[in-house]
């Protein structure tokens, strides 16, 4: 068995905006090319050309429909990954100490020399974020880009997670979420931001900020109304109105 | 127990090197960081400083590394051995293939040059290949325009002079209210994203118009399921509303319109319709100072919008009088358009109302001062912050053409265009109509063609036809049928080669086109025209050339195959004389350079096109004494010059005192200083220009001054379509230039001068209660056509697409997860997954688009689920609409520009016995390049 820290220093995390997400999946994949060439070994892809092709991603979209009690269905794209949980349940599992959780920075990663791929913090997590690549036969999960964010080998604007630096919609924010003060902090406030599954009690560092409400106009029309209060009924109206108009510009 | 946390390298080195290029995962040439470990490509990134895509990068942009690796790349030359489509090919020099290919092309060249027809798919060098088939003359070429979005090209550069995405965009740090309709996901990529990113982080509304809520739809504030066909119908109907309010700029209109121009009201003049001109042929208006008329552009003139005068016994009313005659017409009322497009009235009304509030109440002030062309200096910059975008949705309908021009007038009137937080123009748009070339065709044995193929016919007069009537081009573009076919019809050009009308050709060459899968209606009707034989056993279509950097369908039907190389292998050149990466605050040009070399005897088709070029001796391609003029393309690049000092790129061009941008001499270190540069130029605009840029004297002297423009050319928006009113005054009798008879009636009700609605014409041919459901695709964002299916990462992502059946028609087969379904259409059928999904217009199914593959292409297993389960609906669309009994087939096509009208598809549905695999099936084609592997565990560096 792993312990987890008592405390952290930091509690790095993400937070992410289901209000702008719309599903590109660029996150997905600037994430596996990213993580394919650096830490571990690399995200392998099975039959990749094939009937079945699988592979390993640290980051992955799922889509579902929504029916709200009015108004028409819509669709909501959640990106998930691992969340970086305070109360991870992967960690204390592990039979070999790999799987732990960073006490500077809160963020769980793999040692993946000490991995003998058993699969129990998959099983463990309660939110699926992990894969076991089956190439390398060693557990994979999202590092955080522990190997960008702390990199004097980039600029340091470049020094985030890259899906979040390459997220177009800017749906995707980086900070510490441990300090009220921190943007990402002040994001999760101001927007509501929501724990994935709190019942689980693993307590995640990433925070989900949900959609804003929709297809509200009904609710409007009669604020709105007078916008279309005729000035005419009929073109030779329209014209009378129109040189009146223009009188006064 | 407690463990010692493991040491990590918190800073590995990234790279040896970053290459900075331009990507090509999609259309939209955002600028990438290409870090290089021991050589090789290692990872990709988006470039920060770059203006497209600001440092951010998509899905397809990010998993460039394994387009760039596929196992489908082709290896060398090919020739066909085999039978066509058989995919039996030996490997040859690239000595024998362009010695093979000038066998064919310089023995037409001398005596038709019309009987090649050369057409390119996605390419983005349209000003070379165009030039090339020009000096080659043969008046048959065009690009992927015309089963694109040429819809929505040419209505936007007839009524405003640009259109959407690289013609222009949204003021996305200022609008309060944008409005997307119709777009595919995949283009306008990153900036859409970003720019709906950043209305978001403002609160700023976004609502969708689309049948189908998925992307930007999902993530819109509101959503418009309107039905398919019908938007052009709605957003006249929002005219309606805001002209009886009284909601339109009027001082805009004055100004910067035709509203105030006068029409020559008499319908038994053979001007009626026309606009009223002085001697100079500048359109006259009321000046409302005098009460006379007067030049629009006269200085001072107050132009008056409701303005009349009699001359030489002729009314003349001005052209907002005729609009008013036309909206204000119960027709437009939400009421009456409501259930024809879908919606409930009062959503309609709901919108007009919103955008009229925006508009009005929450304008916009910039204090900025500017003088007009009319030479009025003004103070400030008003701006009504509500934008507009749309694309395919509303374009590929045969209604297209006036939808896109009802939807620029829509944002006319708001006084919205190039105005701050509404729609702004990228250089080198804005740009009129009548000031692009008019179309060119006259083809002489052995010499070039007398101008640009392509242009802006303003007139009957501009057609391309015979002395006798015949249609001059091969896919019969600018013909009474498709008068202002601004972008060829390509989709037309294997159906009517085939049946040798108008003629027969000798060489298809293409590039970047899969014409015999997705790119092609009646997919399976176009692989049997490609292979069918005549009387004598010889091919109908005698000789094809492809070029193309991948397995692709289309491969196995070339006789001559001249392999491409991938984006990050290759000079290319984003110019403004084509289709440059402009921002609306700045012309911007880019360029690709071999970031790698080719590891396989492959060269960049332009390369290549330099090469046949000089071997076909093609003025413009050789020296004086006969002599190759360039090297390669990149020698192009930096050596060609259109007119003396402008260039393909506009960057680090010599000047008499020094290096200079826009207009100067060559300079051989040009593309040397882009790639320093991260592969691309800017060059701003200054402040006082940013905005009102069509009226913009400092806007117009900038560009002068970059080479945009020989001389200011300002102009007023056209609401008023004169070009259009004189193919209809044609079909009315008036004139030298008579259309067929046939085809009066339409040209009557189509050609329309002011944006009118009809249904897509192909409702008109068949039984639509037999075909209830509309039947639409959709490009993923994270897949660019057929390409993403070989990148071992994306078609994980993309690797099937169902048929999306929404709730009504679900329900009312009784579907269940893991049914098929039969889809019919007039033409065809196809069996297919379904897959329900509630956030769908009622009556419409759609899937993503071009991920169905046919076996053994892309390098792919033959049990690859593309080619099992995924399919194409277009073996549904059929070229030709269904007949009706007039012994005539008409096209499938926009009626004005001749674009593919892919989305008036109409379908039946019905529950069906899972079949092995899709239905139609197709026979498996050889694969050139053999398959890929079993698995991949990608790193380069060590």
């Amino acid at each position: 068995m792993t312990q987890l820290p008592a405390s952290t220093d930091r509690q790095l995390g993400l937070v992410i905006d289901l209000d702008t997400c719309v599903g590109c999946h660029a996150c997905v994949t600037s994430c596996k090319g990213w993580n394919t060439e650096n830490y571990g070994a690399p995200l392998s892809d099975q039959e990749p050309y094939g009937g079945d092709p699988s592979g390993t991603f640290l980051n992955r979209i799922h889509s579902y429909e929504v029916q709200p009690e009015t108004g028409p269905a819509q669709l909501i794209h959640f990106p998930k990954s691992c969340l970086h949980c305070e109360d991870a349940p992967c960690v204390p599992v592990c039979p070999t100490g790999a799987s732990y959780k960073r006490s500077e920075d809160g963020i769980v990663l793999v040692n993946e020399s000490d991995c003998i791929g058993c699969g129990l913090c998959a099983w463990a997590c309660p939110y699926g974020a992990r894969e076991l690549d089956q190439a390398e036969g060693v557990m994979k999960k999202c590092t955080l880009c522990v190997d960008r964010i702390y990199n004097e080998n980039l600029p340091e604007e470049d020094r985030v997670p890259a899906c979040v630096r390459t997220c177009p919609a800017g749906a995707r924010h980086f900070g510490d979420l441990s300090d009220p003060e921190s943007a990402v902090s002040q994001l999760v406030a101001e927007r509501g931001g929501m724990d994935l599954m709190p019942e689980q009690g693993a307590r995640p560092a990433n925070k989900y900020l949900p959609p804003r409400p929709k297809d509200s106009w009904e609710g409007e029309t009669d604020v709105l109304a007078p916008f279309l209060t005729p000035v005419a009924e009929e073109p030779k109206g329209f014209l009378g109105w129109l040189d009146r108009a223009l009188e006064k510009i | 127990m407690t463990v010692q946390q493991p040491k990590i390298d918190l800073s590995p080195k990234v790279s040896d090197e970053v290459r900075k290029t331009t990507c090509y995962m999609c259309a939209c040439r955002c600028g990438i960081n290409v870090h290089m470990k021991d050589g090789k490509v290692a990872y990709i990134e988006g470039n920060r400083d770059h203006p497209v895509n600001k440092g951010v990068l998509c899905a397809k942009g990010a998993a460039g590394i394994m387009q760039h690796n596929a196992p489908s790349r082709l290896r060398a030359p090919l020739k066909r051995v085999g039978p066509r489509g058989s995919g039996e090919f030996e490997e040859i020099s690239w000595d024998e293939a362009l010695e093979l290919a000038v066998s064919w092309l310089k023995p037409i060249r001398d005596t038709a040059p019309e009987k090649l027809a050369f057409f390119t798919g996605r390419d983005q060098s349209q000003s070379f290949t165009g030039f090339w088939a020009q000096a080659y003359g043969t008046p048959n070429f065009a690009a992927h325009g015309g089963f694109c979005s040429v819809n929505m090209a040419a209505g936007g550069i007839y009524t405003m002079g640009g259109a959407f995405w690289e013609f222009g965009s949204p003021d996305w740090d200022r609008t309060k209210l944008f409005m997307i309709f119709g777009v595919a996901e995949d283009h306008d990529s990153n900036p859409i994203k970003m720019g709906i990113g950043r209305l978001k982080e403002r609160g700023a509304r976004v609502v969708g118009v689309n049948p189908i809520r998925t992307g930007y739809n999902a993530v819109a504030d509101e959503w418009i399921g309107i039905t398919p066909g019908t938007d052009g119908l709605f957003i006249l109907s929002l005219v309606h509303c805001l002209m009886k309010a009284g909601k339109i700029d009027l001082d805009y209109l004055a100004r910067f319109t035709n509203a105030p121009v006068l029409l020559n009201c008499d319908p038994k003049s053979a001007e009626y319709g026309l606009i009223l001109r002085d001697e100079e042929g500048k359109p006259q208006v009321i000046d409302r100072r005098t009460g006379k008329p007067a030049a629009f552009d006269a200085a001072d003139v107050k132009p008056d919008l409701g303005g009349h005068i009699r001359r030489a016994g002729i009314s003349h009313v001005t052209v907002m009088q005729k609009m008013a005659e036309r909206y204000l017409d119960a027709a437009y009322s939400p009421e009456v358009v409501g259930p024809q497009v879908g919606l409930d009235p009062a959503r309609i009304r709901h919108l007009a109302a919103d955008i009229a509030r925006v508009a009005f109440d929450e304008a916009i002030e910039i204090d900025q001062p500017w003088t007009d062309f009319r030479g009025e200096r003004h103070e400030k910059m008003i701006g009504r912050p509500v934008s507009f975008h749309a694309m395919r949705g509303i374009s590929a309908h045969s209604n297209g053409f006036q939808t896109a021009r009802a939807l620029h007038v829509l944002q006319i009137l708001l006084g919205s265009v190039e105005t701050p937080g509404g729609f702004r123009f990228k250089p080198p748009y804005p740009k009129p109509a009548s000031a692009h070339p008019r179309p060119h065709f006259m083809a002489t044995p052995g010499k070039p063609l007398d101008g640009p193929h392509l242009g802006y016919p303003q007139g009957p007069a501009d057609l391309g036809l015979t002395k006798d009537g015949q249609p001059i081009r091969i896919d019969k573009a600018y013909t009474w049928e498709n008068p202002l076919s601004a972008h060829g019809l390509m989709h037309m050009v294997i159906s009517n080669a085939h049946a040798g009308d108008p003629y027969r050709i000798d060489t298809l060459f293409l590039y970047m086109a899969n014409m015999a899968w997705n790119s092609s209606m009646n997919t399976a009707a176009v692989m049997q025209m490609l292979t069918d034989t005549d009387e004598n056993g010889d091919y109908v279509i005698p000789h094809i050339i492809y070029s193309d950097a991948y397995s692709s369908e289309t491969v196995a039907y070339a006789d001559l195959v001249l392999p491409d190389t991938t984006y990050l292998e290759r000079h290319d050149c984003i110019s403004l004389l084509d289709r440059p990466i402009s921002e609306p605050e700045a012309a911007a040009d880019a360029i690709r350079w071999p970031v790698v070399e080719p590891d396989r005897d492959v060269r960049g088709f332009q390369s290549v096109l330099v090469d046949l070029g000089a071997r076909l001796g093609l003025p413009g391609f050789v020296n004086e004494d006969g002599t190759a003029k360039y090297a390669d393309y990149a020698d192009y690049i930096v050596n060609h010059q259109r007119k003396p000092g402008i260039g393909p790129l506009s960057g680090w061009r010599m000047g008499d005192k020094g290096l200079t941008s826009g207009r100067g001499a060559p300079n051989e270190a040009q593309i040397d200083s882009y790639i320093k540069n991260g592969g691309f130029s800017v060059f701003h605009i200054p402040d006082e220009a940013q905005f009102m840029k069509p009226w913009n004297m400092a806007y117009q002297d900038w560009a002068v001054d970059l080479g945009l423009y020989d001389a200011p050319t300002p102009y007023i928006f056209e609401l008023y379509s004169e070009p259009l009113r004189r193919f209809q005054l044609a079909a009315e009798g008036h004139g030298p230039h008579q259309p067929p008879e046939h085809l009066r009636e339409r040209l009557k009700q189509t050609m329309d001068p002011l944006p009118v609605w009809y249904p897509p014409l192909s409702d008109d041919r068949e039984d639509t209660e037999a075909f209830p459901v509309h039947a639409l695709t959709q490009r993923p964002m994270a897949m660019y056509h057929s390409w993403g299916t070989q990148n071992a990462w994306l078609r994980q992502i993309h690797g099937r697409n169902p048929l999306y059946v929404p709730t009504f028609w679900w329900e009312k087969l009784g579907l269940a997860d893991g049914d098929w379904v039969r889809v019919t259409s007039s033409h065809g059928a196809i069996t297919v997954p379904a897959a329900h999904m509630a956030a769908l217009n009622r009556d419409t199914v759609w899937t993503w688009n071009a991920i169905g593959k046919r076996k053994g292409a892309w390098a792919l297993d033959r049990d690859a689920p593309e080619a099992t389960k995924g399919f194409l609906l277009n073996h549904l669309i059929h070229e030709l609409l269904p007949p009706k009994g007039d012994g005539l087939r008409w096209s499938n096509s926009d009626p004005i520009t001749g674009q593919a009208a892919w989305f008036d598809l109409r379908v039946r549905l019905e529950k069906a016995d899972p079949p092995a695999e899709v239905q139609p099936e197709f026979d498996a084609i050889r694969s050139p390049v053999g398959t890929g592997p079993a698995e991949l565990r990608w790193k380069v560096g060590s």
